[in-house]
C-alpha cells in the first residue's frame, strides 16, 4: 500500500490576514507559516493505516506545492512519522488559484502512483473546500470527500461523508482519494526521535517541467478567474450592552421584537 | 437573453430555499433555469416553474443521487451543452463547492465559490478573512461558474414557464466509482438546517455539558430556528460535529445569530461574522464576541435564556 498526504503551508490562524495590494493575491510573508491543521489529521490517519498494515507493506508520502519555505511542512509529515517527501515548487506557481493548484498535485500524484492519497478537507487560508474534488477529477480517482472515518479492506475503501444531516457510507475501489475531517482522529505530537529521524528522511524536489504542466496554466497568468477589487468592509458599528439584572431575557426579547424577528 | 442555469437542491420532492434565492438571482442576470438531478417528480418540475424557472432541465434516476458528485457534473455538463447558458449557479455548500470545482475542470471554465452577490457582468462579491475584507472577482474565461452562499439574496419566488427538457446524460466508470451505500441521519429532526436558517441560536463551553443544550434548544424551536455549536462544545461532545459553526466548521450567514456562552474567538467569528444581526450572551463582560454584536447581555445563560424563552412565547400568544 502506498499513500500520498497532500499538505498545505498556511498562515497561522490567529494571525490577521492581508492582500497585498500589488497583485491582490495573499500577502505571505506578513505572517507566520503552519501546516493547514486539517492535513496532520490525514498524516495522522495515514499513520494509523501504515500501522494497522506494518510498515513492511505500506509507505506514507508527504507531498507539498508551495514556495521554498513550504518544505517545512513537508519537514513537519516527516516528523510525525511519514517515510519521505515530495515538495513542488516553481516561481511561475506564485498567485495560484484551486484550479492551477490541483493540476499541479495532480501532475505529482499521477506520478507517484500511490493507491490512496489522503487530504485534509479544507484550508484554514483558501477555506474553498475545492480542491480534494478537484484533484479527483483530474486524476480519475472515485472521490471520497470529508470523511470522518475511514476503513480498508482489501482493495475496497468505506468512508463516513460527513454530511448536513449525518452521514453517508461511500465505497470505492482502489486507488481512490480520501478528505478527511477532524473528528476522524487526534493528530500525534512529533516525539524527539521522530524530529532526529525526520533529518534523514530523503524529500524529493520536483518543478513544473518534472510534472510536463506548462507554466503559464499555473499563477496568476494561468488562472481563469481574477480579482477586480478589495476593500476593507466598515467596521460593525458598536453595538448595545446591558448587564443583567433580572430582566435580561426580557430586554433580549424587547430587543428582537423591535428587530422583527419576534 | 441567455440563461442562467441553478443547480435546484431539493429533497423529498421539496425545492429547498437557497434555490429559489438562486433563481431569484438568476432572473436579475439573465433567463432564470434549473438543472435538476436524482429523484425528480413532475411535482418537483412544477414546483421550480413556480419558484421561478422557466425551464427546468432534467437529469433524473437515482444513479445520479447514488454516487458522489461527479454524476451532477455530468448533467450540468449536459445541461450547459444544452443551453449555452450566460453562467452556472450553484449553492456554495459542501456539495455544491465540489460540484463547481469538477465542472470548472470538464468545461474549462473558471469558477468562484463563497459568493455573497453576483452583479451585473457576473462580478462575484466575497466575503474573506472573517468577513474584514470585500473582493469583487470576475471568471475571465469559459462559462462562470458561481457557487453563492444560502441567504445571501433574499428569496422572491415569481412563477415562471417552468418548461421541462429532458437531457440525455451517459454516466461514465469513473463518474460511479464512489457509491453511496448507505445515509445515516443524525440531525434531530424538525429544526431548519443550519446553513439555510433564517435564525441560528449556538451554544458553546459555556452551557457546562450536553445538557445544558436543553436551553439553547428550547429558545431555538421558540423562535424556529437552527441549533449551531461553538468547537469547543463539538469537541466535549456536548454537541454533534456537524453543527459546529466556525473556521473548520459551517459558514452561516443568517438573519440572526445568537452566541450563548461563546468567548468569539477568530474561528468561530470565520463562520458566522456576516450574520445581518448578531446578539450574545456571556457573563464576561470583556468577552471578544461583544466586539460584534448589535445586542449584547452580560449575564448566565442558563437564566437568561429561559426567560427570553418565555418571552418569546408570550409575546407570540
Ligand atoms: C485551526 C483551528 C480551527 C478552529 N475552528 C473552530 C471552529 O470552526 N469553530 C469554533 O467555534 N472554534 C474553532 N476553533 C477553536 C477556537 O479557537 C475556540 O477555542 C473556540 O471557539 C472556543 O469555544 P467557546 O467560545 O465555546 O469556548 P470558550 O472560549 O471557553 O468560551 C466560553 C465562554 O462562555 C462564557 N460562559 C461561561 N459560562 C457561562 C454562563 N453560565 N453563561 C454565559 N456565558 C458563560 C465564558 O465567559 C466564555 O466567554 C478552532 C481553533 C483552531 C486552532
Ligand atoms: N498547495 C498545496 N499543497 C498540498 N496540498 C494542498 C495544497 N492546497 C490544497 N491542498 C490540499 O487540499 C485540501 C483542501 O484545500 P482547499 O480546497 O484549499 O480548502 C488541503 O487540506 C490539502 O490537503
Amino acid at each position: 500500500m502506498k499513500i500520498v498526504v497532500c499538505v498545505k503551508q498556511v498562515p497561522d490562524s490567529w494571525a490577521e490576514k492581508k492582500l497585498d495590494p500589488t497583485d491582490n493575491t495573499l500577502d505571505r510573508d506578513a505572517v507566520d507559516a503552519v501546516v493547514n491543521e486539517l492535513d496532520e489529521f490525514a498524516i495522522e490517519e495515514a499513520l494509523q493505516i501504515q500501522e494497522r498494515l506494518g510498515a513492511d507493506n505500506c509507505t506514507v508520502t508527504v507531498l507539498s506545492v508551495g514556495p521554498e519555505k513550504a518544505i517545512e511542512s513537508v519537514r513537519k509529515g516527516l516528523q510525525m512519522g511519514a517515510d519521505d517527501g515530495v515538495h513542488v515548487v516553481d516561481d511561475a506557481m506564485h498567485g495560484s488559484d484551486a484550479l492551477a493548484t490541483s493540476s499541479v498535485l495532480a501532475g505529482a500524484i499521477d506520478r507517484l502512483q500511490p493507491d490512496l492519497v489522503l487530504m485534509g478537507s479544507e484550508s484554514t487560508d483558501a477555506r474553498m473546500s475545492v480542491v480534494p474534488a478537484m484533484v479527483a477529477e483530474r486524476t480519475g480517482r472515485p472521490q471520497l470527500t470529508f470523511a470522518g472515518k475511514v476503513d480498508l479492506d482489501g482493495d475496497t475503501v468505506r468512508v463516513q461523508r460527513m454530511t448536513d444531516y449525518g452521514y453517508d457510507v461511500v465505497e470505492a475501489t482502489l486507488p481512490a482519494l480520501v478528505s478527511v475531517v477532524e473528528k476522524i482522529n487526534e493528530p500525534r505530537y512529533p516525539s524527539f526521535k521522530g524530529i532526529m529521524a525526520a533529518k534523514k528522511k530523503p524529500v524529493e524536489t520536483l518543478a513544473l517541467s518534472d510534472l510536463g504542466i506548462d507554466p503559464a496554466t499555473v499563477g496568476l497568468g494561468g488562472s481563469w478567474s481574477a480579482v477586480e477589487d478589495f476593500a476593507a468592509r466598515p467596521p460593525r458599528t458598536a453595538g448595545t450592552i446591558v448587564t443583567d439584572e433580572g430582566d435580561g431575557g426580557v430586554k433580549l426579547a424587547e430587543f428582537l421584537s423591535a428587530q422583527k424577528f419576534i | 437573453m441567455a440563461e442562467v442555469l441553478v443547480l435546484a437542491e431539493h429533497a423529498d420532492g421539496d425545492v429547498k430555499k437557497v434555490t429559489v434565492e438562486l433563481l431569484t438571482l438568476a432572473r436579475s442576470l439573465g433567463e432564470p433555469a434549473a438543472v435538476a438531478v436524482g429523484d425528480v417528480s413532475d411535482e418537483l418540475v412544477a414546483a421550480l416553474g413556480a419558484a421561478g424557472a422557466d425551464t427546468v432541465y432534467v437529469a433524473a434516476g437515482s444513479e445520479f443521487s447514488d454516487h458522489v458528485v461527479a454524476p451532477t457534473v455530468s448533467a450540468l455538463q449536459a445541461a450547459i451543452e444544452a443551453s449555452h447558458p450566460a453562467a452556472v449557479l450553484v449553492p456554495s455548500t459542501a456539495d455544491g463547492k465540489e460540484t463547481a470545482g469538477r465542472l470548472a475542470i470538464r468545461t474549462g471554465s473558471g469558477v468562484i465559490t463563497d459568493a455573497v452577490g453576483v452583479a451585473e457582468g457576473f462580478v462575484a462579491e466575497q466575503s474573506v478573512f472573517g468577513g474584514s475584507t470585500l473582493v469583487h472577482s470576475k471568471v475571465t474565461t469559459g462559462t462562470p461558474i458561481i457557487a453563492v452562499r444560502p441567504n445571501s439574496v433574499a428569496a422572491d419566488a415569481s412563477a415562471g414557464a417552468g418548461k421541462r427538457v429532458d437531457l440525455t446524460v451517459t454516466l461514465s466508470d469513473t463518474d460511479k466509482s464512489a457509491k453511496v451505500t448507505e445515509r445515516v441521519a443524525e440531525e434531530k429532526a424538525g429544526r431548519p438546517e443550519l446553513t439555510e436558517a433564517a435564525i441560528v441560536v449556538s451554544g458553546g463551553r459555556g452551557v457546562g455539558g450536553p445538557e445544558g443544550f436543553g436551553v439553547v434548544e428550547a429558545l431555538a424551536d421558540e423562535l424556529g430556528a437552527a441549533v449551531g455549536a461553538s468547537r469547543a462544545a463539538t469537541d466535549a461532545g456536548w454537541y454533534p460535529h456537524q453543527f459546529q459553526v466556525g473556521q473548520t466548521g459551517k459558514t452561516v450567514s443568517p438573519q440572526l445569530y445568537m452566541a450563548n456562552g461563546i468567548s468569539g474567538a477568530i474561528q468561530h467569528r470565520a463562520g458566522m461574522q456576516t450574520s445581518k444581526t448578531i446578539v450574545a450572551v456571556n457573563k464576561d463582560p470583556e468577552a471578544p464576541i461583544f466586539d460584534l454584536v448589535d445586542f449584547g447581555v452580560v449575564g448566565d445563560l442558563h437564566t437568561v435564556l429561559p426567560q427570553l424563552t418565555e418571552e418569546v412565547k408570550r409575546r407570540k400568544a
